[in-house]
């Protein structure tokens, strides 16, 4: 048989094929950049990605972020509590009250003693219900909080270790799994450990969808929550796929395996632009920086120095490089966001200005001045290490700055962020490349600023230490209106950046393509999306 | 021979505590913490503290080493560090679509292999015999990773003929032996096949070479015997050999194909170690790779039986 003839032959049972997988009416299938479907008893793992589609679409928590726009950073707004306010005789006691009429998927009513019961699950060690698994995932993204208490069927009482205006923020990352549903699987398990692993078989939360099939590493489908409490989704079936390979990603799009992947190859954009596929980005509350050190033997204590290597640096430059996937950062947040404010020092690119500041404090052609720079091959929100690094190292040579890589592996660079530049573990780094999220202000800019945060209790790495950012710290923490608050985080932002106390360098944007059939998608300046606005044609 | 089999199962003992004292070992000393694969890096000292002593490993390493191997000797391979589900759940399912995966790819390579070797002995130094060499060259220097992706943008993402990634559309839970489930399989299967295609290329054009030459292939000729009938003697005192080669073949192809399961999303045993290894999963990582071990283990083993009960002459005492 020719050639010809096989291919002949091939094509029918190829068509039967593509008729075979046909996929049903409003089905979007996804594929995500994690190795597994991120856990689904209510507090995923997997980092914010989990969050993204394991978290937000099954389970609601008590706040939530506002997914809806795309034109303005995504704030906390409302969810499963309608209001809250700060006690204002105990500013450690906050009250919430919560909806009603919201429901679990299994059909039960969510009420405080639900509150109490999932804040007990992760922090009450005496709970029969206490999940140590869940404790890494979310204790850390609520660090004050203590307790719950109830007090009447919708109102709950929560009780912090200090001040802390933050919470409302903190708990976006609290979801609500359903007691009820708990109690029921825990009548036939032996133990709580076994009863939280059926759990995630068949969870139940009151989210806009609820799972109805999962393939450990495989597959998750969920089916549209009709009974939900709020704006019901438009498409009737999700699809989640683990497809960590970029490029399998990509062509899992290209073959109509899939219809919307997370962080296509980059090399890949144009064909996918070929192909008709939609392109998505916006800047995320994510930043890409060099964290100083300030420590005695470190340049970077000078700030003269750290404002000189925050305007030599071509970020647009590095844009082209990355196909126009990043957004120059020129803060910790861009200008316009709540808690932005209103820096004196204007980050830009103005090498005459950097190499000004670099001879004013002592370097230039006959002292340059050597940066060791402590970075990764890869990691989690690193985005593309190597060769923007690279850039960096070139670009910087401009303006007389010749800069060391002490490259390691991504954990353990993760691990010595801890250890802070004192440690023998920074080998003498003067500073270190570790990205991160911006969305919660804690994570953005009290562990840094804060000296309580210095290394090894948090991720103060430079070893920073200064009264005054600690008095705009504590401010922060204590403003308990909101609007108070924006102010007292604005304050502390645009004092972060007067001092340089990063070089920002990039924001990511979370690119992610889809098939010209999947509509109303919203992509918010966000690491979430809201599963519940596209549908498919 | 009974005792010879019960020798050669002693022998996986000490090669399985072997294996997993190693495995232990070297994940304790790669770069990072596993306590990162249920903590985030940022999280505070106190908590790191305390859900280490949860999963114990703020316990001493031998008695970590001592702990999991009492619980392997009693059928328990552990919970994973990330999910929290039973190894044994997650491997299980992994090794079936290895095994699948394996396998396929074993036969192709196997078949053409066969071919192209015993061709190329047959007719040695003509074009065909270079065809062959050269093509078994190009099978194992070709990284099958590459030869993946190029497959991937041809018959999947140009022709769209076959999928790109997945073991099935339902995933492999539901796999079913119909063309919608199979051409899944076709590429990485291809894919996997080409190393094994060249060993096996390369071994029975050797050793077709080798008996060709022999005198009794001569007597055989002498017999009046047509080609045909002189290839059959051929394949058969050729086959415990080619039959052992591709036995290691199966095993290697069973714990060796991280890269393609990662490149086609085929939910086996390389995916899961893969992103046991980025998550930091000791028990996922010590259970996979000690029942790969054992795996290969009993397939030495079995090649072994198979080349007695093929040719007497080699005998197992």
């Amino acid at each position: 048989m020719s050639l010809r003839r096989m291919l002949l032959a091939a094509l029918p049972l190829a068509t039967l094929a593509f008729a075979g997988s046909a996929q049903a009416q409003g089905t979007i299938r996804i594929g995500m950049t994690a190795a597994d479907i991120p856990l689904t008893h209510g507090q995923p793992d997997q980092g914010f990605e989990g969050n993204r589609f394991t978290g937000i679409p099954l389970y609601d928590a008590l706040t939530a972020w506002d997914l809806s726009r795309a034109d303005r950073p995504s704030t906390v707004i409302p969810s499963l509590a309608e209001r809250w306010e700060s006690d204002a005789n105990d500013r450690t006691r906050w009250v919430f009250h919560l909806r009603r009429g919201a429901r679990f998927h299994d059909g039960s009513e969510f009420n405080a003693d639900a509150v109490v019961w999932n804040v007990r699950k992760v922090l009450d060690r005496e709970a029969p219900h206490f999940d140590p698994r869940q404790v890494g995932v979310t204790a850390t993204r609520m660090p004050t909080l203590r307790r719950a208490e109830k007090i009447d069927d919708h109102t709950v009482a929560l009780f912090t270790s200090e001040p802390d205006s933050l919470l409302p923020i903190n708990l976006t990352n609290l979801f609500m799994a359903s007691p009820t549903h708990w109690e029921a699987l825990r009548q036939r398990h032996p133990n709580a450990e076994a009863t939280w692993n059926a759990f995630a078989a068949t969870p139940s939360g009151t989210g806009p969808f609820r799972l109805t099939r999962f393939v450990p590493r495989e597959r998750a489908e969920m089916t549209r929550n009709d009974n939900y409490w709020g704006e019901r989704a438009r498409a009737e079936r999700i699809v989640l796929l683990p497809i960590p390979e970029a490029n399998a990603r990509t062509a899992a799009l290209l073959s109509n395996q899939v219809d919307w992947i997370e962080a296509p190859a980059p090399d890949a954009v144009p064909q996918l632009r070929a192909r008709n596929m939609q392109i998505h980005q916006n800047p995320q509350p994510h930043v890409w920086p060099w964290q100083p050190c300030f420590l005695e033997s470190s340049p970077l204590r000078d700030v003269r120095v750290r404002r000189a290597i925050n305007l030599g640096i071509d970020r647009e430059g590095l844009r082209t490089l990355l196909g126009g996937f990043m957004q120059p950062a020129l803060g910790t947040y861009p200008a316009g966001h709540p808690w932005a404010g209103s820096p004196s020092f204007q980050i830009r690119t103005d090498k005459a200005e950097a190499r000004r500041l670099l001879a004013e404090a002592g370097y230039g052609p006959n002292r340059p001045l050597t940066l060791r720079v402590q970075i990764s091959a890869s990691g989690s929100g690193q985005m593309q290490p190597l060769p923007m690094n690279e850039f960096l190292q070139q670009d910087l040579r401009s303006i007389g700055v010749n800069v060391e890589f002490d490259v390691i592996e991504w954990n353990a660079l993760f691990t010595n962020w801890r250890n802070g530049c004192g440690h023998a573990s920074a080998r003498g780094a003067h500073a270190i490349n570790v990205s991160f999220s911006a969305m919660d202000p804690f994570f953005s800019l009290v562990r840094f600023y804060d000296s309580k945060m210095a290394a090894p209790t948090s991720n103060n790495w430079g070893m920073f230490n200064d009264p005054r950012f600690d008095r705009l710290v504590s401010e922060a923490r204590n403003a308990f209106d909101p609007a108070e608050r924006d102010a007292a985080l604005s304050r502390l932002h645009a004092a972060g950046v007067d001092e340089a106390l990063f070089i920002w360098i990039a924001h990511d944007v979370g690119p992610r393509a889809m098939s010209p059939r999947v509509r109303g998608h919203v992509q918010p300046q966000s690491w979430f999306v809201d599963l519940r606005l596209p549908s498919i044609q | 021979m009974f005792f010879y089999l019960i020798r050669r199962v002693l022998y996986a003992i000490p090669i399985a505590l072997a294996v997993g004292f190693v495995c232990f070992m070297l994940v304790q000393i790669a770069p990072g913490d596993p306590i990162n694969a249920i903590v985030p890096p940022d999280a505070p000292q106190e908590l790191v503290d305390q859900v280490k002593r949860d999963y114990g490993l703020d316990q001493p390493l031998p008695v970590q080493f001592g702990l999991w191997l009492m619980k392997v000797v009693q059928g328990d391979l552990g919970r994973s560090l990330a999910t929290g589900r039973p190894v044994w759940s997650d491997l299980s399912s992994a090794i079936g679509n290895t095994l699948l995966l394996a396998a396929a790819a074993s036969l192709i390579g196997f078949i053409i292999g066969s071919v192209l070797g015993g061709l190329a002995g047959t007719f040695r130094g003509t074009w065909i015999d270079k065809l062959a060499v050269t093509s078994a060259v190009a099978g194992v220097s070709i990284p099958h990773y590459w030869l993946g992706m190029v497959l991937v943008v041809i018959f999947s993402v140009q022709l769209n003929w076959l999928p790109a990634m997945g073991a099935g559309p339902g995933g492999s839970a539901d796999w079913a032996w119909d063309w919608e489930h199979l051409q899944h399989l076709v590429l990485p299967a291809v894919t996997l096949s080409v190393i094994p295609m060249g060993i096996v290329t390369r071994t029975v054009r050797g050793i077709v070479a080798e008996i060709m030459n022999q005198e009794f292939v001569t007597a055989l000729r002498g017999k009046g015997l047509t080609r045909w009938g002189v290839f059959l003697h051929v394949v058969k005192n050729a086959a415990p050999n080619v039959l052992a080669v591709m036995g290691l073949q199966l095993g290697y192809l069973m714990g060796g194909s991280i890269l393609v399961e990662t490149v086609f999303s085929w939910p086996g045993t390389g995916l899961l170690l893969n992103s046991a290894i980025f998550q930091r999963d000791l028990p996922i990582l010590q259970g996979t790779i000690l029942v790969l071990a054992m795996f290969f283990v009993a397939l030495n083993l079995f090649v072994d039986l198979v080349q007695t009960a093929l040719d007497p002459r080699i005998k197992r005492a």
